[in-house]
């Protein structure tokens, strides 16, 4: 045996913390989820997602500054019982509280993509409320590190010559009564101000979209709040009923309380897409 | 310089060096284990090197992620020697490496070690920088490198001593000191060094070395030979950066990983991987394929062709859907 495999060998055996075994085997024993739990919640029940919502992630991250993550509800969003509103909880981020989804019949479903920073190795969690108040939890473990600190954009000055700007995305042809599926993208940096300048030892002032809006004929189709938990240029799938058609609204509002704005007119026929500042 | 960077003590990996059986190799690791916050920074043998053209030397990385096993000695790293001095190109994913690059730089010659050139911020290629210190030479980088290092490194940091541990002791972030905007000419002594800075490719700091006198071209990681691509910058920069490298005449290439045969011919399979891959996600990005299902089903083309297909193509899918959903 070479004396470089060798040296590789006892190399392994100084290189392992235990930590590495540390693991994910009770979603509940997470100190931070029973703080969350205690704030959001207080004493409530919280039964599992099973028959009600389902939470869907990569185990291991491509990219932990864009984790991909779908809420899918397990029915339709009718006036007699819907979900009424989503929360989406990364544990071991800095701030856990990701995401607060509103939703409403008008939903059709209760639906939503959207990407999230990771900072750490972590349980996630969709908590959904139904229109009678009962609460349900899907949660999953997902590997990955350093997406909140990683510094938000690869082409810094790119970003800083769009911020704000938007698209509406509509998917599928429309029919009345049938969810459609749109998207929302806003570019924007959703910085976390984490990411700290080593030369200066200095942090950027946090950056990101705190609300989101997304109303169908004036009626509340989504609305968000949100965090730099949220990937940079925060995206989002959702559904909506298209009815006879009209506009699809969007407002969004930074933390600087910069507000953006778009729209989008349905015709009854086509698919159109609009970019507003 | 550190006192970590004297590189004179005896650390315990000395000793296993000359053990030749398990049970010894078993007993260092027992008494060393406990003692972790007493180790050194691991001490590798010189690099080996070859040597394709006068004054031309370049260390072959393993076409591996960074483990403890490779000690982060997974990039290609060369050195180029002139009348007057030398530079080096890239340094290596560890202390330890660097300085075994440096310990191959001092076999090879004795002149002295006037730049080291970063191709890029990826930490297999400068972490090694410490190792260098005390030679004081110009470290040359990209014009964004310094900036890109201080905003990524420190996380690139973390994620080395969360990976390879005690290996990676001492490695910390040497940043450059001279930044390139377009392109250099650096003077080793009747031989000139052109380094040209592009446009966001492989990263926001890619930075090529062509040596003149034998005609060599130092890719950085805007070359990739059987190591599958990584896109960390701009899909469509990197193409388009190839496209304008392939017309450079050059004798040979050195790309950042694996080894190049004939150029340009050398870099047709990455172009082809990357050309497919900007078609592809397209399609899907049209199609409505959200994010998460298009890393699931965008192929990688060629398969057979690359390796770290499981550590990357997944994550370039991710990529360059963030990038092309824009367009």
């Amino acid at each position: 045996m070479s004396s470089r495999a060798l040296y590789a060998i006892l190399a392994l055996w100084l290189a392992f913390p235990a930590a590495t075994w540390a693991q994910d085997n009770d979603p509940e024993a997470s100190p931070i989820w029973q703080k969350v739990r205690a704030d959001l919640f207080a004493g409530a029940a919280i039964a599992p997602g099973d028959s009600v919502v389902l939470l869907e992630t990569p185990k291991r991250a491509e990219d932990a500054a864009i984790v991909p993550v779908a809420i899918r509800a397990k029915f339709p969003q009718t006036s007699g019982r819907y979900i009424q509103k989503l929360w989406l909880i990364i544990d071991n981020n800095p701030s856990p509280i990701a995401a607060v989804f509103q939703l409403s019949p008008e939903s059709g479903r209760a639906d939503i993509e959207t990407r999230i920073r990771v900072e750490q190795y972590t349980y996630v969690r969709a908590i959904a409320m139904t229109n009678d108040g009962k609460l349900y939890m899907a949660s999953n473990y997902v590997k990955a590190s350093g997406g909140c600190s990683a510094p938000a954009s690869k082409d810094a000055e790119t970003a800083k010559a769009n911020l704000g700007k938007m698209r509406i995305r509509v998917d599928e042809a429309l029919v009345a009564d049938r969810p459609a599926r749109a998207q929302l993208m806003i570019s924007h940096p959703n910085d976390s101000g984490l990411a700290m300048d080593q030369i200066t030892r200095t942090y950027a002032m946090p950056h990101f979209v705190r609300s989101i809006e997304v109303r169908h004929d004036g009626k509340l189709i989504m609305s968000a709040d949100v965090d730099f938990s949220i990937s940079e240029n925060p995206n989002f799938r959702f559904y909506f009923l298209p009815g006879s058609g009209g506009e699809l609204d969007v407002k969004a509002v930074d933390n600087k309380d910069l507000e953006f704005t778009a729209s989008m007119r349905l015709d009854s026929s086509r698919i159109g897409a609009s970019i507003a500042r | 310089m550190t006192s970590a960077d004297a590189g004179d003590f005896v650390p315990v990996v000395r000793t296993v060096h000359r053990a030749s059986s398990w049970w010894l190799l078993a007993a260092c690791g027992a008494i060393a284990l406990p003692l972790g916050a007493w180790a050194h920074t691991l001490r590798l043998p010189a690099l080996a090197v070859e040597n394709p053209a006068p004054g031309v030397y370049v260390h072959y990385g393993v076409e591996e992620e960074m483990t403890p096993l490779n000690a982060g000695d997974i990039a290609n790293l060369s050195f180029v020697v002139g009348q007057k001095c030398v530079a080096v190109i890239d340094t290596g994913g560890t202390l330890a490496v660097g300085r075994a690059l440096r310990a191959a730089v001092r076999r090879a010659t004795p002149l002295p070690i006037c730049y080291v050139i970063n191709t890029h911020l990826h930490p297999d290629h400068v972490f090694g920088n410490q190792a260098f210190v005390r030679d004081r030479p110009q470290f040359v980088g990209h014009v964004h490198l310094a900036d890109s290092m201080r905003r990524r490194g420190p996380n690139y940091l973390r994620a080395l001593m969360r990976d390879l541990g005690s290996v990676a002791v001492g490695t910390t972030l040497v940043l450059p000191t001279h930044g390139v905007a377009g392109i250099e000419r650096l003077d080793l002594g009747s031989r000139i060094l052109t380094v040209r800075a592009w446009p966001t490719a492989h990263t926001d700091t890619d930075l090529t070395v062509f040596d003149e006198k034998s005609g060599t071209l130092f890719l950085g990681d805007l070359g990739f030979v059987d190591h599958i691509p990584v896109v960390d910058g701009n899909l469509r920069g990197f193409i388009a950066a190839l496209g304008e490298l392939k017309t450079i005449p050059a004798q040979r290439a050195i790309p950042g990983h694996g080894r190049a045969d004939a150029w340009p011919s050398a870099i047709i399979a990455e172009e082809r991987y990357l050309v497919q891959l900007r078609h592809d996600v397209r399609a899907a990005i049209v199609a409505g394929v959200p994010l998460a299902q298009a890393i699931e089903s965008v192929e990688c083309e060629d398969a057979d062709h690359w390796l770290l297909i499981d550590q990357f193509h997944r994550r370039n899918v991710s990529a360059a859907y963030a990038e092309l959903e824009w367009e």
